[in-house]
């Protein structure tokens, strides 16, 4: 169990939590993940580590609610307990190539960067952060992702703040020289459909590219299987040698539809919660 | 006196048609005029050899003798005290290959039913009113456990009995191990699992979940500053094997791990007021035959699917999973593919699982496990119609542990290394047992190895003293 400490909104659907956890703060490195409980016969959900402090015992995590079990969590409050939370899970981030670095995060996946960037720029190498959302008001943790990195670069569809344009716009006028300049490596966090048109851009460019893989997950120990990858022909399991892979050579195709095998079931899910909290309001 | 009566009693049973769509235990247990029946059976041998079939060495005519005698509490403090789970083991062992199988009587006539007879003493122990148990943990050298499993929880109950302060460290958010996600609730019910449990802890073992050792604890640290003397690895085989044929990423293609994970941990099959889902369609192929398999195609069956198949590429003859449990499958409808070996997942344009491409085996020399080998038929690969295939060909211990911990040695097969057939690893101090030592076995051999470690593990803290 781990207390609730802070609770914040960050979008209308986005909120960050700080979170009493001194063994997993202890251990937590850049890029790993826990696996939390919500309510019993609740699921087990993988949550990237946003950030940690060793010294206060903290965890620093962000949830966008999307599914049964994401909402659920963002009904806790401060005070509250998580019912069920493991870690840290998954092989901290290594980016060999030293240089300028570019951190790229869609949507939530922003609050990913926060640790890892900081990491990076302590170990000497030239960051840059890479954010997009439909528009301004969607764009998260702006201030503290500032102090982490030498840029930031703010990209919203409609031009609310920033370029104009997707990640990736942005991201090939970097490769041609612009702004902070060309990235010897490039890391991505978000949406699917966003990791897999980075990849796009940076595969014709040659750099290398790491993608952040959030397949669905029971265990996170290796021992469902059910978030297997394929990864340069090869079978992996995301949790326990990912979640980062070369961009370059994940199957994608494969990735984006094994995470659609419970559409229909999560729509009944979701359904359930309704009914479940329609009855509640009735009494 | 014994009593010459050739056959066993028969266990009752559910029946079959209405038990195949529900979780509810199939069988039902020895009520007492059952037990005492049956335990007049029992030869009384002066040379006891079927106590050399149990891997946890079950005085088993003194138990027997009790119940025959009607002294219920006399036979289970005699059980307890040689096997901590006797609940899980009188409904999970394959007592027709231990126990049973060297039983004096079963020479002429079927064998004494050791098994029945010690889960229905365990179960009269768990209807009485409980107990204090007043276990003093006088010694001074802490233990740690690592897998909650059978193999942890027998060598953790062992020690406590002998004083220690034992701490188990569970990596899921429940206790158990393979007796939690693995073996269904038809043949294990949780509550059972739970009362044994709920025995241990009443000795005084601690049992911390949602710890990983290697992750969220190194064993270095446990060893040093969190001072503990000792360490018992028992973490078992849970790493799922694939085939490696193409289209096993398909959706709809499950380990058997996570499809048992799915309903025995997550209670998948109360969807959706449990939030985890399990994709059955009608169809279900499971490959494999071995104990796995058979829990999970009858698994398959309770969540709704009309077809449960068993697709194995040997016989019945080479099949390892306990008579009881075949026979339970083939009373619930299960249909048996054997000589039949899957080459390919077939699926169409949107991913989903719709076929099996299989090839027709036959038997020839027998192979290095002893069993005939089986070998291709040329040109008769045929597809067989399903929505779902689950592989169940065996797990491998998980690496998770090795790969965090300096010191500690594996073989090839990724099984630790231990000294002199016991259970001491290359690092000291630091035992291990079960499955995460032999690769994927029985809940039994676990629990032997569990028990045989404590003693290893009480003889090296005593001469440390």
């Amino acid at each position: 169990m781990a207390t609730i400490l802070e609770k914040r909104p960050l979008t209308p659907v986005t909120k960050l939590y700080k979170v009493d956890a001194p063994l997993i703060a202890k251990k937590a490195q850049p890029g790993q993940f826990v696996i939390v409980r919500v309510r019993h016969d609740g699921e087990r959900i993988p949550l990237t580590i946003a950030d940690y402090d060793r010294e206060a015992g903290t965890l620093t995590i962000v949830v966008q609610e999307v599914g049964t079990t994401t909402r659920q969590f963002g009904e806790l409050e401060v005070g509250e307990e998580i019912l069920d939370i493991v870690g840290p899970l998954g092989m901290p981030l290594e980016i060999p190539v030293e240089g300028h670095i570019v951190g790229i995060g869609g949507g939530f996946g922003a609050a990913a960067l926060l640790c890892l960037m900081r990491e990076l720029r302590a170990r000497g190498d030239k960051t840059t952060i890479m954010i997009g959302a439909r528009e301004k008001e969607l764009l998260i943790l702006i201030d503290e992702l500032t102090g982490v990195c030498d840029n930031l670069e703010l990209c919203t569809d409609d031009g609310s703040a920033g370029y104009k344009g997707f990640v990736t716009g942005r991201l090939q006028e970097l490769i041609d020289g612009d702004g902070p300049g060309r990235p010897d490596s490039v890391v991505a966090i978000g949406p699917m459909p966003m990791m897999r048109a980075v990849s796009e851009v940076t595969a014709k460019a040659e750099i290398a590219t790491l993608v952040s893989l959030d397949p669905l997950m029971i265990d996170g120990t290796g021992m469902c299987g059910g978030c297997r990858v394929t990864v340069n022909n090869e079978v992996k399991f995301a949790c326990v040698d990912g979640p980062f892979f070369d961009a370059h050579q994940v199957d994608f195709e494969e990735a984006v539809r094994r995470n659609k095998m419970y559409v229909k079931q999560e729509q009944e899910s979701k359904d359930r919660t309704d009914c479940r909290k329609l009855a509640v309001g009735q009494s | 006196m014994p009593v010459k009566r050739v056959q066993k009693t028969p266990m009752p049973e559910r029946n079959a048609v209405l038990r195949s769509h529900d979780f509810e235990e199939v069988n039902e247990g020895y009520g007492i005029a059952h037990a005492k029946f049956e335990a007049e059976r029992c030869l009384r041998c002066q040379d006891a050899v079927c106590i050399d079939g149990c891997p946890v060495s079950v005085p088993i005519p003194d138990f027997i003798h009790r119940v025959a005698a009607g002294d219920m509490r006399g036979a289970a403090n005699v059980l307890r005290e040689s096997n901590p789970l006797p609940a899980v083991c009188g409904r999970v062992c394959p007592q027709e290959v231990q126990c049973e199988e060297k039983c004096s009587v079963g020479v002429r006539f079927k064998p004494v039913a050791i098994g029945y007879l010690e889960r229905f003493v365990a179960d009269w122990e768990m209807g009485q009113p409980p107990t204090e148990i007043n276990n003093k943990l006088d010694r001074a050298e802490k233990v740690a456990i690592i897998g909650s499993g059978p193999a942890g929880l027998v060598c953790a109950g062992e020690l406590a009995r002998l004083g220690y302060p034992v701490t188990i460290f569970e990596a899921l958010h429940a206790p158990g191990g393979v007796l939690r996600y693995g073996i269904p609730e038809f043949r294990l019910p949780k509550d059972v699992l739970d009362w044994e449990i709920e025995q241990l802890t009443k000795l005084g073992v601690e049992i911390q979940c949602n710890i990983i050792i290697g992750k969220t604890i190194t064993m270095d640290e446990l060893m040093g500053e969190m001072g503990f003397s000792a360490v018992f690895i028992g973490t078992g085989a849970g790493l799922p094997t694939f085939m490696g044929i193409p289209g096993e990423n398909l959706n709809g293609v499950y380990s058997a791990n996570e499809f048992l994970t799915r309903v025995n941990l997550m209670h998948a099959n109360d969807f959706p007021n449990a939030d985890t889902p399990v994709m059955v369609g009608k169809r279900v192929a499971v490959i494999g035959a071995g104990n796995t398999a058979m829990d999970t195609v009858r698994t398959a069956l309770r969540v709704g699917a009309e077809h449960g198949m068993i697709v194995y590429r040997r016989s019945d003859n080479e099949m390892t999973a306990r008579v009881e449990e075949h026979h339970h499958a083939i009373e619930e409808g299960v249909e048996f593919h054997w000589l039949t070996n899957p080459i390919e997942v077939l699926g169409d344009e949107e991913g989903w699982v719709t076929g099996l491409k299989c090839v027709r085996m036959q038997l020839g020399e027998p192979d290095a496990s002893g069993r005939a080998r089986p070998v291709p038929i040329e040109g008769s690969e045929f597809v067989m119609d399903v929505d779902n295939v689950v592989l169940s060909i065996g797990n491998k211990p998980n690496p998770l542990l090795l790969q965090t911990t300096k010191g500690l040695e594996s073989n090839k097969w990724g099984c630790l290394v231990v000294r002199d057939e016991g259970s001491e690893t290359s690092k000291d101090h630091v035992f291990a047992g079960g499955d995460a030592v032999t690769g994927a076995a029985t809940v039994i051999l676990a629990a032997g190895a569990g028990k045989d470690a404590a003693a290893e593990i009480h003889k090296d803290l005593c001469a440390n003293i």
